[in-house]
């Protein structure tokens, strides 16, 4: 038992070592593109973590949204971008920093001394495991039939609850139709210009209907030309 | 740049990508399944689920390009699907209202200690389709943006 306790410790502070690694090189990378992908490897790493404490199925949302859709959608807005990817290193100056620094260093004072108040991990007789989840983990089975005591959980005892993240998540997908998804639907009625010089809103017409139209913009215009050549000899007579 | 969105082959040039990307998305996909069906006896569920499919039709997005991931997929009918996860879901409960139970009373559903398991099977099938449908939404439409 103190060997399997031994290995996992070892295996987190890995991890967590290879973490720290990661975020001071995203600090120091200046290729956009590297920052993205050792964000994805950090991400990775923190999977690794929720598998040493034995959460799974947060491990491998972790994986799939975090190194999966996050990157993804870096790597797109970086194939977006026109402009090239390397920023440029500016010159390190302490005086501008040094107010950066303070605020940073504050917050991790603040978050240490949150910290401090914490129960330690996989503490018993910590508050959270006192309330309601002995009760789950007694009863369920008998209530559910399910083994699966977080799916029983989240599906059964708290119901109202997952149907609010649900909505959450639908709302985050209209919200991002609404803001930029909805701008390659066409209008319902084309007005159709008469002098028009590109041939973009011929698309919708057939061929002999786009000729047609041609032709009558050649008529135009060559009676156009004539109008200002006769308005010319007008003035030069 | 290896990523060129817009192009009709993204990833022609890299085919080391892309024929792991090939044998990888049905692997994925049929986990994603797994994890679909099997919610009430392994770790996961809807949301697992649905991260899974979307990041395998997100993969295939990557290997053809947008424009023919959106054919596989259209948008109307992935804006139908992201309502209905969450209609399956509601409806779900407002059933147990109409069977003479709570809101998400699956004890109405009937067959005793069965009928919990059918109300989850449900409940996690919407969340499943909310979830994939929401996730290829976000991706098709900020990835297929034009610069």
């Amino acid at each position: 038992m103190d060997m399997i306790i031994a290995t996992n410790t070892l295996i987190t502070l890995t991890l967590l070592t290879l973490m720290g690694i990661s975020v001071i090189l995203v600090i120091r990378l200046r290729s956009l593109m590297s920052v993205i992908l050792v964000s994805a490897i950090f991400t990775l790493l923190a999977a690794g973590v929720y598998i040493t404490m034995d959460a799974v199925d947060v491990a491998f949302t972790e994986a799939a949204v975090g190194a999966g859709i996050s990157t993804f959608l870096g790597l797109a807005t970086l194939a977006v971008l026109k402009f090239s990817p390397n920023v440029k290193a500016k010159e390190d100056r302490f005086k501008d920093s040094i107010g950066p620094l303070c605020v940073c260093i504050l917050v991790g004072l603040f978050l240490i001394l949150g910290a401090w108040d914490m129960p330690i991990y996989g503490d018993a007789n910590a508050p959270i495991h006192q309330h309601v989840a002995n009760y789950y983990l007694a009863v369920s089975y008998q209530e559910f039939g399910i083994p699966n005591v977080v799916t029983s959980v989240l599906g059964g005892y708290r119901a109202l609850d997952t149907f609010g993240e649900t909505t959450v998540v639908f709302t985050a997908a209209i919200g991002v139709l609404a803001l930029i998804g909805a701008t390659n639907r066409k209008p319902q009625q084309v007005d159709i210009p008469i002098n028009q010089d590109d041939d973009e809103d011929l698309d919708e017409f057939t061929e002999d209907e786009k000729e047609v139209e041609r032709m009558l913009e050649h008529i135009r215009q060559s009676g156009a030309k004539m109008t200002a050549k006769r308005l010319l000899k007008g003035e030069d007579k | 740049m290896i990523f060129h969105l817009d192009k009709d082959r993204p990833m022609a040039e890299n085919w080391i990508g892309a024929a792991v990307i090939r044998s990888v998305i049905p692997l994925i996909m049929l986990f994603a399944l797994y994890v679909q069906f099997h919610g009430d006896y392994s770790p996961g569920g809807g949301f697992q689920a649905g991260v899974l499919f979307a990041v395998g039709l997100v993969m295939y997005a990557m290997l053809v390009g947008i424009s023919k991931a959106r054919r596989v997929l259209s948008m109307g009918y992935l804006r139908f699907l992201v309502s209905l996860g969450v209609l399956i879901y509601g409806g779900c409960g407002v059933a147990n209202m109409l069977m003479g139970g709570n809101y998400f009373d699956y004890a109405t559903f009937g067959g005793g200690y069965h009928a919990q398991e059918y109300g989850v099977l449900i409940i996690e099938a919407g969340v499943g389709l909310t979830v994939f449908a929401s996730i290829t939404i976000i991706c098709f439409v900020l990835a297929g943006k034009e610069g």
